[in-house]
């Protein structure tokens, strides 16, 4: 066995064989999904027509790159100076959160090569051109908010001068497109009240998934520097995290509130304690995704603690995750009088996109100056070395790699 | 389309459930006149586009209703469906990309998907618009041999299903479905058996769906101005005040820092 063997094996790490395998599976899923179309590679049917692909793909893609826009409003916006440090990774979460989303669409769509006739053929009246129409502007916005980072590690100072001429008027319609697809992922749903089940069926429904949209961006800013900085071994902006996880608590405050004021306005109390599967997970999206975390993070010693923020952040994502797919999978299986479970091929490319993501997060961070702010720090590690080590694997970060 | 609507007799279909017998000539018409595969089926699907659902010993007629104000049209993205003058709600698989909203908007849930095709198309009847163009009947009416399936005028066939309805008040279910369902369709039901236990989604109403739709839509005009107005102006408080300061000397010069605008 020569150096060189050597070398490549201690290269391979329980995490980067696993995302080997997903991305074979996701190579294969991806063959039959273009030669046996929909029918051959998912669980999709007429009575149950959107899935895994829209529910999680797009729907929880689009949210979980919340952060960015609602960043980039502090910092530029509302001139919150002191956030800037997390400004560049929260951008770079976004704009891969939404060319992941551009590419789950590409495999959910039936007809995906014409998916640019939303830009010739118009349909002002249907929410889901509005939302093509964001998704395409906003994806241009972040890579122009992104462009940056790569002009400035090409050095090219004219291309630089001339985007921060545009940054204000870029960032603007950055935070009006957000805004506006952020809830008209809700507003996709408002066509269907006789489909939807009550518990998730309101008007309301483009303003919830707005506000949800704040609180998983708070929550996605928390989980993001937490892996990078062990990952990376940067420095976590403690005093940044722990005043987002403050705002965290009072959008989810804010959320209850409005979710239960509607739940009580629409005279549907009663469903809250109907014992049947929707019930049991709508309260397991409110208290996993709500609740919990709005207590959690109340106490100031937990938000002081890099575990207790990060814990606190990923019970949000998972709640958010869970009204996103209870939105569009669970709330749906009662009316359409079918069970839909996702087929493993519709599985194996939703994790494909993502292994891809984090892939793709670690190559930006390493060759890009993405968190030029950070200097390398030996850390006093809090979490358990076993839990780094996780962290550091799930990242794809060896010892051999750092910087 | 108001005006079109006064103008050109809108084309319908009356559908009386008492007077089916199940022969299914219907669809058999329907498949050879749109080359269709054959074989009976009784639930719609991409080679079905009308089907005799059994409910006990009564069958039940599904087709697309051709809406007056179709939730597919409104919800397409790419504006693939259109309601056309004579009543047909047609589909144009040129223009189509394929995200299936239509079948999620439909509150009939008509239209079908060629899952297995690589290259697939939303199904769904088509009133037999060409026939229609040339002032013939569609080709299910043709062949019903009971009349159970009448073509016509959608007021006419309105005024003729209540002079049914009068006629037999104790036979009939004292309703015509379509006439006011999701704002008006252009296939009208009367039964003697409740709808409900037809699988009729008795829970619509007169509200058409587009306009659960267009009460968030038609708020984006305001969201943008508002929002952009707001947006700089707060932008304009709070740099001018960091300008000052820095005019005052109380904040460090501009300049060095790369974030900066």
């Amino acid at each position: 066995m020569g150096l060189d063997m050597q070398k490549f094996l201690s290269k391979v790490t329980f995490w980067k064989v696993v995302a080997a395998i997903i991305l074979t599976a996701g190579i294969y899923s991806t063959y039959v999904r273009c030669t046996q179309g929909l029918g051959g590679s998912t669980h999709l049917s007429d009575k149950f027509p959107w899935g895994l692909w829209i529910g999680f793909d797009v729907l929880c893609g689009v949210g979980l790159a919340a952060g960015g826009f609602a960043l980039c409003a502090t910092v530029h916006i509302f001139n919150v100076r002191k956030f800037e440090p997390i400004l560049r990774p929260t951008i770079l979460t976004a704009f891969l959160g939404y060319l992941l989303v551009i590419v789950g669409l590409l495999y959910d769509l039936g007809r995906p090569f014409q998916i640019w006739h939303a830009i010739i053929m118009w349909n002002p009246h249907s929410v889901m051109f509005e939302v093509a129409w964001c998704v395409m502007l906003y994806t241009t916005v972040l890579a122009l908010e992104f462009a940056p980072i790569v002009l400035e590690k090409l050095n090219l100072t004219r291309g630089l001068k001339i985007l921060k001429k545009l940054s204000i008027p870029i960032v603007i319609a950055g935070v009006l497109l957000s805004t506006l697809h952020q809830s008209s992922l809700g507003s996709l749903y408002l066509i269907a009240p006789y489909k939807l089940y009550a518990l998730w069926y309101s008007p309301y429904l483009p303003l919830f998934f707005f506000v949800s949209s704040l609180a998983v961006g708070c929550a996605m800013v928390i989980f993001e520097s937490s892996l990078s900085s062990r990952a990376f071994r940067k420095s976590l902006e403690m005093d940044l995290l722990m005043q987002i996880g403050k705002i965290a608590v009072v959008v989810l405050g804010v959320y209850l509130t409005m979710r239960f004021m509607d739940v009580y306005n629409r005279r549907i109390l009663s469903l809250l304690f109907v014992p049947r599967t929707e019930t049991y997970l709508y309260w397991a999206e409110m208290i996993v995704g709500v609740i919990a975390p709005l207590i959690l993070l109340t106490f100031p010693a937990v938000r002081r603690s890099r575990s207790g923020l990060f814990l606190g952040a990923v019970m949000i994502i998972l709640g958010f995750v869970m009204d996103r797919l209870n939105v569009t999978i669970t709330g749906l299986q009662a009316s359409a009088a079918t069970r839909y479970a996702p087929s493993w091929m519709e599985l194996s490319i939703t994790l494909a996109i993502v292994t891809a993501g984090f892939i793709a997060f670690s190559l930006a961070a390493k060759h890009l100056p993405v968190f030029e702010h950070e200097t390398a720090v030996q850390e006093d590690l809090q979490l358990k070395p076993a839990t780094e080590a996780w962290i550091q694997d799930l990242t794809l970060v060896s010892e051999h790699d750092q910087l | 389309m108001g005006d079109a609507k006064i103008m050109i007799p809108q084309k319908a279909m009356l559908i009386d459930i008492t007077l089916c017998v199940g022969c299914n000539a219907c669809q058999d018409a329907c498949k050879e006149k749109n080359h269709l595969a054959g074989g009976k089926e009784t639930r719609l699907s991409a080679t079905a586009y009308t089907a005799l659902e059994e409910h006990g010993d009564v069958f039940v007629r599904r087709l697309c209703q051709h809406c007056e104000e179709p939730a597919c049209v409104s919800v397409c993205p790419v504006g693939a469906f259109t309601k056309t003058a004579l009543g047909p709600v047609l589909y144009d698989e040129s223009k189509c990309i394929g995200c299936r909203y239509c079948m999620q908007a439909c509150p009939f849930q008509v239209p079908r998907y060629e899952w297995s095709s690589t290259k697939p198309r939303v199904q769904k009847c088509r009133l037999c618009a060409d026939r229609l163009a040339e002032g013939r009947q569609t080709a299910c009416a043709e062949a019903c041999p009971t009349g159970a399936t009448k073509f016509g005028n959608r007021d006419d066939l309105i005024r003729e299903a209540h002079a049914r309805i009068n006629a037999e008040p104790d036979k009939y279910v004292h309703k015509i479905y379509g006439e006011e369902e999701a704002g008006g369709t252009s296939i009208l039901y009367i039964t003697s058996v409740p709808f409900e236990k037809l699988g009729f989604n008795t829970q619509l109403d007169k509200t058409p769906m587009p306009s659960l739709t267009w009460n968030a839509l038609e708020k984006i005009p305001s969201i943008v101005s508002v929002g952009s107005v707001f947006l700089a102006g707060v932008w304009w408080i709070t740099n001018r005040r960091e300008e000052v300061a820095r005019a005052e000397g109380r904040m460090p010069r501009k300049g060095g820092s790369s974030e900066n605008h």
